[in-house]
């Protein structure tokens, strides 16, 4: 169990409880105006069709919905995917406080991800044809990506049942999912896997439509490398907020000591990234003076940003450097993608697309909806660890 | 108009002088002059001289001659009998043989440097032109003795202008235009198959009115008449720019008036004013376009008689209009301030919302190393 | 297998990512090649140096696929289409340099363009559409679009190296529009229309093969040779035009570039700048789908995977749920 000693921890069981108090905060209801905002643009859309709202167009096809709610959105929201290889797979249970909340997150992520699918997709009502054996495409990466992140979210919302289960108190039922949950838990690893490194891998088949310094064959490596890594510094992020928002210590030990993984991450991710674009000798794309090649070095930044400040052991204990890592290494990923898929998109020339006020108003919308439901159902359901282990499993 | 109008010009024109200024004014107009030019062409037709003109008829078919019988405004008898003087004309003249031919040789010596030569058909050159001959001289040396001695040398039809019709490969006769034999004065031509009337008359009576000839093309042709492309000014051009086209004769988009391009229209490399001032005086349409055929290019050399007429011509003087779109088109909508304006501003509150909480989790650090420090002091 | 696979997945944590990046290597080395042209192939052969500019295919294009006109002047009484769109199938685009006094000539000339479905051998569309919608015929090779399954994703018309097919963005029942080369006017007996009505015989319309041969004809010719070009259908009734050959580009676009298209170019002036990039002749379907097919070729990587992490799973579980009854306090440590 090399890189993880064995640190002073929470009990690994009966440590969540639901945080409790008022639904009702100028925070909540701010995130609920925005939300129906954003319901009230995406029903202006099913009415008057994609252009009415929003800027796409046929050079940019795909704008920020996608890009930012499905591929960036999803990557954000593998933090439960990040802590469920971390504690079920590699056995590593002094985290397993952590998985929910970070469930939680990637539950509500994954599923506004598929309504931005849902309403970005001009066809919806032909939605069938994915899951129709008839119809099925292997070829197709997007078919692959769209049957595994359905499937995932499922599997996410069954992963997510102990915390409701728990909470109206079914024990028998409890129990018996915990026999089967380990091959749900197969499933919650290998489907990300699966759809995280596809979402790298559609861009392969854009061949030169995407800028040479991301267009590569390992795309999908170096998807998958990143939604891991944005998982646990989503964790980190995830963490630190509720301490801030609900007013509950921080968990800086476990985060410290998880941090280590994120380090490891970041040195794999960042050799494959320039070694790949040295190894295509396309570092002088990099070195030109364009939008692209900032966004470029923006991205090498924000990754070695993390790496440098967690490098030494000492500076992971230390909240304030351990958080502001986490936002880079986020903020570093999510440019990753924004770059491959729109900033890089780039072979076509004489097209524009920037997000108009209501795509961006119904993006915040969505991301409002996301927090307001972690918001909500963890002050519900027992989500976040008990404080200082002196919780018990509801109804125990 | 200030002109001298007596009961004897009334008399000799056959008109009032109201219909005469009119003829005049529209004579001017089809020249693209003004309303004072027509007032000197009032005045020069009226002098009581009336200039002689010689017309040679050569290897033709008479059609111009037909052409011009047909001139409405005025007929061609006017213009022959009462505005010019025509002292020789195979087709209308009532003279023949050795009588004629001595009655063209004395006016030619009256009137030498004066007269009006007008030709009429092609002249052949092979084995020494033997192939028209007029009261034993050949065409070619008639020509050279009749231009020696005149004042201005229209050749009118396409046969005169660079051979025409019996120039068309092979060639048998060897037969070229007037501006080939022709070298030592300029060659007015009216090319066309027949040319249109009014070109020849408008040319004439500019003639006597400034005492020189109108201004000339390259190929001699008067710039009024042959400096447009039919294409350019041809009623179906509208289908063209849409891409509607006539694919056979009487379907249904040639009875619709489409354009007739792909049945082998010339106009697109015919310089002519057909389309302009039409044919016959019979009204709109009455041009060979007009009525639904191709043009087939009759006052262009190497176009008319040479291409088959279904074939396709060659778009002469295209240039690139607007309406195309460039390879490259700026579409799409890039960033308003508007839309920039809300993402900073989610940016910002994001920004500040992070240092909130970095703000926050600085204290509580501060606060826990302050208890940990006094912990240790204790 | 399940240690490797154990070993592989601590691995992806630990410093897997060259371990699986050692995975794909020989992947992104082998795997499917082009896919072949097909003998019966139908296409198009455009021929810029014939072309007048006449848009005869573009309005015969919107008659027989029933097209609104598209206005983007502001004027709305001329159908001006800039682009390919949800309202128009093809254009005539032109390229013009300084004085645009010469056609077919790069400089300070102007030349046609016509910008349509390319049809290609290993189309991109095809390989990428999730539900099957974008379909080749195995027969004619034409790519059309299925309605009825299309989920409207626009993954096609991110994907066409060449941004052919295009999307309906202002209706709330958009579809996906493309050239289908008037497969449905061929049941009748009839073959493209825009190829039907060309004048010159710019577009022409044939067997792709026969098209090749055609194209590579033109290009044996020496400028200003008068020869015969057919029109409409090769080998079809109508009649041959008579014209000057002009000083072509000695390039045929489309014979390779990205595994061949059956729609073809010739032109007097470089492609690039008529639009049409250089592209590598391997398609970039054959390289997403060597990629892809990689990894999930017979489905041996994640059925392993997955019983891999199910054991890994069921081990963690067995030591947890011991714990958990047994309400042991200490905490998860080293396993054994």
């Amino acid at each position: 169990m090399t890189p993880f000693s064995s640190p002073r921890v929470l009990r690994p069981s009966g440590e969540h409880s639901p945080v409790g108090g008022r639904l009702l905060t100028p925070v909540t209801a701010v995130l609920g105006l925005l939300g129906l905002v954003s319901l009230f643009i995406l029903a202006v859309r099913l009415v008057y069709g994609l252009g009415a709202v929003t800027n796409i167009n046929d050079g940019y096809t795909w704008g920020t919905w996608i890009v930012l709610d499905v591929m960036v959105g999803t990557a954000f929201a593998c933090g439960g995917y990040a802590m469920t290889v971390l504690v079920y797979i590699n056995n590593n249970w002094e985290y397993h406080p952590l998985v929910r909340p970070a469930l939680l997150t990637s539950v509500f992520g994954y599923t506004l991800g598929g309504v931005a699918i849902f309403v970005d997709v001009g066809r919806y009502w032909n939605g069938w044809a994915v899951f129709h054996p008839a119809y099925a495409q292997p070829n197709s990466v997007m078919w692959e990506v769209a049957l595994c992140i359905t499937l995932y979210v499922g599997v996410m919302w069954l992963e997510f049942t102990p915390a409701i289960l728990e909470k109206a108190g079914k024990i028998i039922w409890l129990r018996r999912t915990r026999k089967i949950m380990f091959i749900l838990l197969a499933f919650a690893v290998l489907l990300p896997s699966m759809h995280q490194s596809g979402l790298g891998m559609v861009l392969v088949a854009f061949g030169d439509h995407i800028h040479p310094l991301w267009q590569t064959n390992y795309l999908p490596l170096l998807f998958l490398l990143t939604a891991i890594a944005m998982g646990f510094a989503v964790v980190v992020f995830e963490s630190y907020l509720t301490s801030h928002g609900f007013r509950r210590p921080m968990e800086t030990p476990l985060l410290a000591n998880m941090s280590q993984v994120m380090v490891t991450l970041l040195v794999i991710f960042l050799c494959v990234r320039l070694g790949d674009v040295a190894a295509r000798h396309q570092f002088h794309r990099a070195l030109e003076l364009n939008l692209q090649a900032f966004c470029f070095w923006c991205e090498v930044i924000l990754f070695l940003a993390p790496l440098l400040m967690l490098m030494k052991p000492a500076n992971r204990n230390r909240p304030r450097l351990l958080f502001y890592a986490a936002l880079c290494l986020l903020q570093g990923g999510a440019l990753y993608r924004l770059d491959a898929y729109l900033i890089g998109y780039e072979q076509v020339p004489g097209w524009h697309y920037f997000p108009s006020v209501p795509e961006i108003l119904a993006t915040l919308g969505l991301v409002s909806l996301e927090v307001l439901g972690f918001i909500v159902l963890s002050k519900v359901l027992p989500v976040l660890p008990a404080p200082h282990g002196v919780a018990h499993v509801n109804g125990r | 108009m200030s002109i001298t109008w007596g009961r004897e010009s009334a008399a000799r024109l056959g008109m009032s002088r109201r219909e005469f200024l009119g003829f005049c004014t529209a004579m001017a107009a089809s020249m693209g002059l003004s309303a004072v030019a027509g007032e000197a062409m009032a005045e020069a037709i009226l002098a009581p001289r009336r200039p002689a003109v010689i017309w040679l008829a050569l290897q033709e078919c008479t059609g111009c001659t037909e052409s011009m019988l047909r001139a409405e405004h005025p007929t061609l008898e006017k213009l022959i009998l009462e505005i010019i003087s025509l002292d020789y004309n195979e087709a209308l003249m009532a003279g023949a043989g050795h009588q004629a031919e001595a009655a063209r040789r004395a006016s030619m010596a009256a009137n030498h440097g004066k007269y009006v030569l007008v030709l009429e058909g092609a002249i052949p050159e092979k084995d020494g032109g033997i192939y028209c001959k007029i009261g034993g001289q050949t065409a070619k040396a008639m020509v050279l003795e009749a231009a020696a001695g005149a004042a201005a040398v229209i050749a009118i039809g396409s046969c005169a202008s660079w051979g025409g019709m019996p120039s068309t490969p092979p060639n048998p006769t060897g037969c070229v235009g007037a501006p080939s034999i022709i070298k030592d004065k300029p060659v007015v031509t009216i090319p066309g198959c027949p040319p249109n009337p009014y070109n020849f008359l408008s040319t004439v009576v500019h003639f006597l009115t400034f005492g020189k000839l109108p201004e000339l093309d390259h190929l001699g042709r008067p710039k009024f008449a042959y400096s447009r492309l039919i294409h350019e000014n041809c009623e179906r051009r509208a289908h063209f720019d849409n891409g509607r086209f006539a694919m056979e004769f009487g379907d249904a988009g040639h009875r619709a008036g489409y354009c007739l391009y792909r049945l082998g229209c010339k106009g697109p490399e015919t310089y002519a004013n057909c389309p302009s001032i039409l044919f016959g005086d019979v009204g709109s349409g009455s041009w060979p376009v007009g009525t639904g055929h191709p043009c087939i290019g009759c006052t262009e050399q190497h176009v008319g008689f040479e291409k088959p007429i279904h074939a396709l011509a060659a778009l002469a003087g295209q240039t690139p209009p607007a309406t195309y779109p460039r390879i490259v088109e700026e579409q799409g909508q890039g960033a308003t301030l508007a839309s920039a304006g809300v993402l900073v501003a989610v940016a910002a509150a994001a920004a500040g919302g992070g240092g909130m909480v970095m703000h926050n989790i600085g204290k509580r650090e501060a606060e826990s190393e302050r208890d940990t420090r006094r912990e240790e002091g204790k | 297998m399940t240690s490797t696979r154990r070993e592989f997945l601590r691995d992806t944590l630990v410093g897997g990512g060259s371990a699986l990046a050692a995975g794909l290597l020989p992947a992104i080395a082998s795997g499917r090649d082009n896919l072949p042209r097909i003998p019966t192939a139908r296409g198009l052969l455009y021929d810029s140096t014939l072309c007048i500019g006449c848009k005869a295919c573009m309005a015969a294009c919107k008659q027989a696929n029933d097209l609104p006109p598209e206005h983007t002047l502001a004027e709305p009484y001329w159908d001006t289409p800039l682009d390919l769109s949800g309202k128009t199938k093809t254009v005539i685009k032109m390229y013009r340099d300084g004085t645009a006094a010469v056609k077919d000539r790069e400089v300070d000339g102007f030349a046609f363009i016509k910008a349509s479905c390319m049809h290609c051998v290993d189309p991109s569309c095809v390989s990428v559409c999730p539900v099957s919608a974008m379909r080749k015929d195995p027969g004619s090779g034409i790519v059309t679009n299925n309605p009825d399954v299309c989920i409207g994703c626009r993954y096609c018309v991110a994907a066409c190296p060449f941004k052919v097919p295009r999307f309906e963005y202002d209706t709330p029942f958009p579809r996906i529009k493309k050239c289908e080369l008037c497969e449905h006017r061929m049941a009748k007996g009839h073959y493209a229309a825009c190829a039907a009505v060309c004048p010159t015989g710019a577009t022409l319309y044939g067997q792709v093969e026969d098209l090749l041969r055609e194209a590579k004809r033109r290009l044996s010719l020496s400028p200003g040779e008068e020869t015969r070009f057919p029109r409409g259908e090769l080998g079809g009734a109508d009649h041959d035009v008579r014209a000057h050959t002009a000083r072509y580009v000695p390039q045929i676009y489309g014979e390779s570039e990205m595994g061949g298209t059956q729609m073809i170019f010739l032109a007097g002036v470089p492609f690039a700048k008529l639009g049409y990039r250089p592209l590598p002749t391997r398609s970039y379907a054959s390289v997403s789908e060597t990629l892809q097919h990689s990894l999930y070729e017979g489905m041996v990587m994640p059925i392993a995977a997955l019983a891999g992490l199910s054991f890994l799973a069921y081990r963690s579980r067995v030591n947890h749920t011991l714990l958990d009854e047994e309400d042991q306090p200490e905490p998860a440590g080293e396993q054994p």
